[in-house]
């Protein structure tokens, strides 16, 4: 097999993008369902294994050029984006933290092979949202284990050909003494106890449910969950979603500009008023993808650094690129229908924005931004310096 | 009893007023995990706080890290490095 160079994936990711995600987007949108063709055509160009090392079979890429990947697909659908996003947290959190273990080995080339989609199951009801504790725990007997996990969210539970779930280490285990768990499907139950009938990012099917599995001890991530959020299931979340939407906000742009572009055609020789929008909207979204870029080298310059990873001024860093991404996306697309005015706000025109704005708004209620700030109040008081 | 005795009971006294662990300071070794026993990142800089006015000290932008804070043992090393005293 020859590899694929990041350029390739990006050029690849946009044809899916363009002739795959974008035709199925409103269908998925209006009948909150997964979006089935696009995982279809991303499987058959094997991107799910796509940051996967090589030496597992996978394609190898860095967490930048899936970022590229994350972002192309959601300037065409952002249910497709967000799937995509969650799948490589999972995926990235293995890669880092499991891998001297035999069995998941052993899963990464299945991974690879199979072109697995992986889901997570961090959130639990009683836990107030704080995903660092848990209340469910890893009951061991011998070499097998039982979890049950009341989950408020599993997103794309239902299509998950594997979820990771968090748990305390044992029944008398603290509440912040966490594993995660791999579960295979056959692994577990899931009976759905919510529906995911929402305002946007419908397609996500971000449904409730009581899990209850059974699984070997070998299946537990060797390391504590603490430092596996710490150094990568926090910064690669931050900046992934932050990547899918600044392809929302560059879409939303993008339909501003062609409308533009109509405006100016129609009276050639005048810059239409809507232009002076533009101007505006484009300075923030430069600002926003100024924001991700320098988000994702700075994690990639010290991804191998335990100790930076571990530092205060770092997670404050990273919320801070989820927390401004968040908001910027509602205020882009926001500011992308005053270009387009009417145009952007009806749902029959190509300047339709309806999606985008309603997708944008998720941003800053998954992992509320309120939370976030909270916590980075907290650290700011012990904080000295940046 | 010796500095380095005296320090760790100072660190017990803070933990079991701040750190809001599951178990009791007293039955924890000098090198446990703090985090193990239920140290939270929330409870970790209510921690931070709560030793920086007992030992009267300020900790530096490189000590706010996990790992200063995992263990008595740690704790006792930061607080040392900063108030000179040799153990």
């Amino acid at each position: 097999m020859t590899a694929v160079t990041g350029r390739d994936l990006a050029t690849l990711a946009q044809k899916i993008g363009a002739e795959v995600v974008a035709a199925a987007a409103d269908r998925v949108d209006r009948d909150a369902r997964f979006p089935a063709e696009a995982f279809a055509a991303l499987r058959a160009e094997r991107f799910l294994a796509a940051m996967v090392p090589e030496e597992f079979g996978g394609g190898g890429h860095s967490l930048s050029e899936i970022a590229t990947v994350c972002q192309t697909l959601g300037r065409y659908c952002a249910s497709t984006g967000m799937i995509y996003a969650m799948h490589q947290i999972q995926v990235a959190c293995l890669i880092r933290h499991s891998r001297t273990s035999p069995f998941f080995q052993r899963f990464l080339h299945r991974l690879a092979e199979q072109e697995l989609l992986l889901g997570s199951a961090t959130t639990e009801l009683g836990i107030g949202g704080d995903v660092r504790t848990s209340l469910c725990a890893v009951e061991r007997q011998g070499d097998r284990f039982r979890l049950t996990k009341q989950a408020p969210v599993i997103s794309y539970g239902l299509e998950s050909d594997a979820i990771l779930v968090t748990a305390r280490r044992a029944s008398d285990a603290a509440s912040s003494d966490q594993v995660i768990v791999l579960l295979n499907k056959d692994d577990y139950r899931l009976t759905q106890t919510s529906g995911w009938d929402a305002l946007g990012m419908r397609g996500t099917c971000s449904l409730g449910f009581t899990l209850e599995a059974e699984a070997s001890v070998d299946q537990i991530v060797p390391q504590p969950y603490g430092e596996i959020s710490s150094h990568t299931m926090l910064p690669t979340s931050h900046l992934l979603w932050a990547s899918l939407w600044l392809g929302i906000a560059s879409d939303a742009v993008a339909r501003g500009r062609a409308f533009v572009r109509a405006e100016a055609r129609r009276k050639p020789g005048t810059v239409p008023p809507s232009a002076t929008r533009l101007a505006d909207v484009v300075a923030d979204l430069h600002a926003m993808r100024a924001t991700v870029h320098n988000g994702l080298a700075e994690y990639e310059r010290v991804m191998h650094d335990g100790d930076e990873l571990s530092s205060l001024g770092f997670a404050l860093r990273m919320n801070n690129i989820k927390v401004l991404a968040s908001r910027a996306v509602a205020d882009i697309v926001t500011a992308a229908l005053g270009v387009t005015g009417i145009a952007g706000y009806k749902a029959d025109s190509k300047f339709s924005l309806g999606r985008h704005l309603r997708d944008a708004h998720g941003a800053s209620l998954m992992i509320a931004n309120d939370r976030i700030l909270a916590a980075n109040a907290a650290m700011l008081l012990v904080q000295k310096d940046d | 009893m010796n500095d380095a005795g005296q320090l760790a009971d100072g660190i017990r006294t803070v933990l079991r007023e701040h750190a809001r662990l599951a178990i009791d300071p007293d039955g924890l070794d000098d090198q446990a995990d703090l985090y193990q026993a239920g140290l939270t990142s929330h409870a970790s800089v209510n921690l931070m706080l709560a030793l920086e006015d007992r030992f009267e000290i300020e900790f530096p932008e490189r000590m706010l890290r996990r790992g200063a804070f995992s263990s008595i043992a740690a704790i006792r090393s930061a607080i040392e490095e900063l108030t000179g005293v040799d153990a």
